[in-house]
């Protein structure tokens, strides 16, 4: 692991235009038949300028992917959306993607570069699942193709080579990654929404199919469709939206290798870097995060995050998450709309961990609202533990 | 989806053709910097460490340890699917690299010792490590 850059207080709220999320929303999604990823980015992006009351013709930062892996995406998407970008960015690291493309915005933004940016997804990734076939065994890179998919590494696999050596290291049981598909899923019984709501218990993961030891099948993230958008601006133009702006107060992000086979350390993760400099930018702690939104892709992947954001300390993890810590209620609430486990995870999920952010910070999270949150931390994960990206979300514009 | 499915096979290029040469004589392959003395593996044109083009392929000793591992049961792809239950494992090289192959069932542990072995996949040899000495 590289060591962290130094924190960049130069980029710090007060020294520097202040950025806001003024619009965030979720398309349709959970199963969504009849329905193109490109629709599924326009219902995302009306939703999100609606709620900004910013018009269409106002977005001159057009910042997007696409699950299917298009050519060009933000042509792609921009010409769809009648939308004729100045500033455009596709950047690519999986699952973390939009919490890049938030850093990026806020950089764009700032640098006057853009003044209303505009951040969208959308993905058919269960209704198509019959139909591209060939997508989803198309190898992941020439490396890959040759170091690891020979031999049958899936998805899963990878992720479970970080879990066995976890366990290893530190003693972490299955019955504690359990304890985060547990909460998810208690938490994915508050949102109508959600893929799955009906509550299972720590004994239910433990028995449910084995996919790649350690990881049995409800250690691993539901599939689906959806897209979202986010409209981000500059304080000026912030003032004067509908919705009540949403701050972002630092973001960072890092990667180490993209293959497993070329990941140095298993239970080290990029987040250790991306944390301590989005928490340093934003002037915060751990301690002070009402609220956390972490890719859990897997069970691994959220109890990874929870150490090297420095929520807890390397290898107590598994501690870590009993007691009801990340539940609601609990001292670090962890995605109150159920989480890639249970909720939505349509290809990749980063922009619905800011989605949800926004939301709570906003007051508008229902019966899942965290009560007095204001300060929200997203972080996506990408790849094969590959990309972190950190975003420090508030309510206060400092 | 129809018929069979092909399990995955490697596809050679430029930098690793000699690596997938040398396993089809039951050799296995790393790289060495001559100029900073990093081993690496896979196979690139270059040093990943200082750039350097003076990288010489060397045969291992093929013994290693084992780093991770995981016993699959749902398949990585639809032409393995006979395979399955199969253990992959990350076996770090005596020399320094690391790389993925499948393990012999009981050297899925960490900590184990390990040799390489070849076995025949399609037009390929791919890696199989057996246990030397289990872990401690």
């Amino acid at each position: 692991m590289a060591s962290a850059a130094p924190a960049a207080p130069h980029l710090a709220p007060g020294r520097r235009p202040r950025v806001a999320i003024v619009g965030a929303a979720e398309s349709d999604y959970g199963r969504c038949p009849g329905r193109t990823e490109l629709d599924l980015h326009a219902e995302a992006a009306e939703r999100a300028l609606a709620q900004a009351g910013i018009a269409k013709a106002e977005v001159d930062g057009l910042f997007t992917l696409t699950q299917q892996f298009l050519r060009c995406p933000s042509l792609t998407v921009g010409e769809y959306l009648g939308i004729r970008p100045t500033y455009q960015d596709c950047t690519h690291v999986g699952g973390a993607s939009f919490e890049v493309m938030v850093e990026h915005a806020l950089a764009a933004l700032v640098a006057g570069r853009c003044r209303v940016a505009l951040i969208t997804y959308g993905s058919t990734q269960l209704s198509s699942a019959g139909r591209n076939l060939g997508v989803e065994f198309a190898p992941i890179s020439p490396i890959a193709q040759q170091y690891e998919e020979p031999y049958g590494l899936s998805l899963v696999a990878a992720h479970a080579l970080a879990a066995q050596r976890h366990m290893h290291l530190y003693g972490t049981t299955s019955a504690q990654l359990a304890e985060i598909a547990v909460t998810m899923r208690r938490h994915a019984g508050l949102n109508p929404l959600a893929r799955y709501r009906d509550p299972i218990t720590i004994d239910d993961v433990l028995a449910s199919r084995m996919i790649a030891s350690p990881l049995h099948k409800l250690d691993c993230c539901v599939v689906t469709d959806g897209g979202g958008a986010l409209v981000l601006t500059l304080e000026d133009r912030a003032r004067d939206t509908a919705e009540v702006p949403v701050w972002v107060l630092g973001a960072a992000h890092a990667s180490s290798h993209l293959h497993i086979i070329d990941m140095p350390d298993l239970t080290q993760t990029a987040a250790a870097d991306t944390g301590p400099r989005a928490m340093a930018e934003a002037g915060i702690g751990p301690g002070d995060v009402d609220l956390l939104l972490a890719y859990d892709s897997f069970t691994i992947t959220a109890l990874l995050a929870l150490e090297d954001l420095g929520f807890c300390a390397k290898g107590e993890g598994g501690a870590f998450v009993e007691d009801g810590r990340i539940g609601l209620g609990g001292a670090l609430p962890m995605n109150p709309d159920g989480g890639a486990l249970s909720s939505n995870h349509p290809g990749m999920r980063g922009i619905f961990l800011l989605i949800e952010a926004v939301r709570q910070l906003r007051g508008q999270g229902g019966p899942r609202q965290v009560e007095g949150a204001e300060i929200a931390v997203a972080h996506g994960v990408g790849g094969w533990l590959s990309s972190h990206g950190t975003v420090v979300l508030g309510k206060s514009p400092s | 989806m129809t018929g069979c499915v092909v399990p995955p096979e490697p596809i050679p290029d430029a930098d690793s053709a000699p690596f997938w040469d040398a396993l089809r004589e039951g050799i296995l392959l790393y790289q060495r910097c001559a100029n900073c003395g990093h081993a690496q593996l896979y196979f690139r044109a270059m040093c990943k460490t200082c750039w350097s083009r003076a990288i010489e392929s060397v045969p291992a000793s093929g013994l290693g340890t084992v780093y991770s591992f995981t016993i699959v049961h749902q398949a990585g792809h639809a032409g393995l699917a006979g395979d399955v239950p199969y253990t992959l494992g990350l076996v770090d090289l005596d020399e320094g690299p690391r790389l993925l192959a499948r393990l012999a069932p009981e050297a899925g542990a960490i900590g184990a010792q390990v040799r390489a072995a070849t076995f025949a996949a399609g037009a390929f040899d791919l890696l199989r490590f057996d246990l030397v000495e289990p872990a401690r």
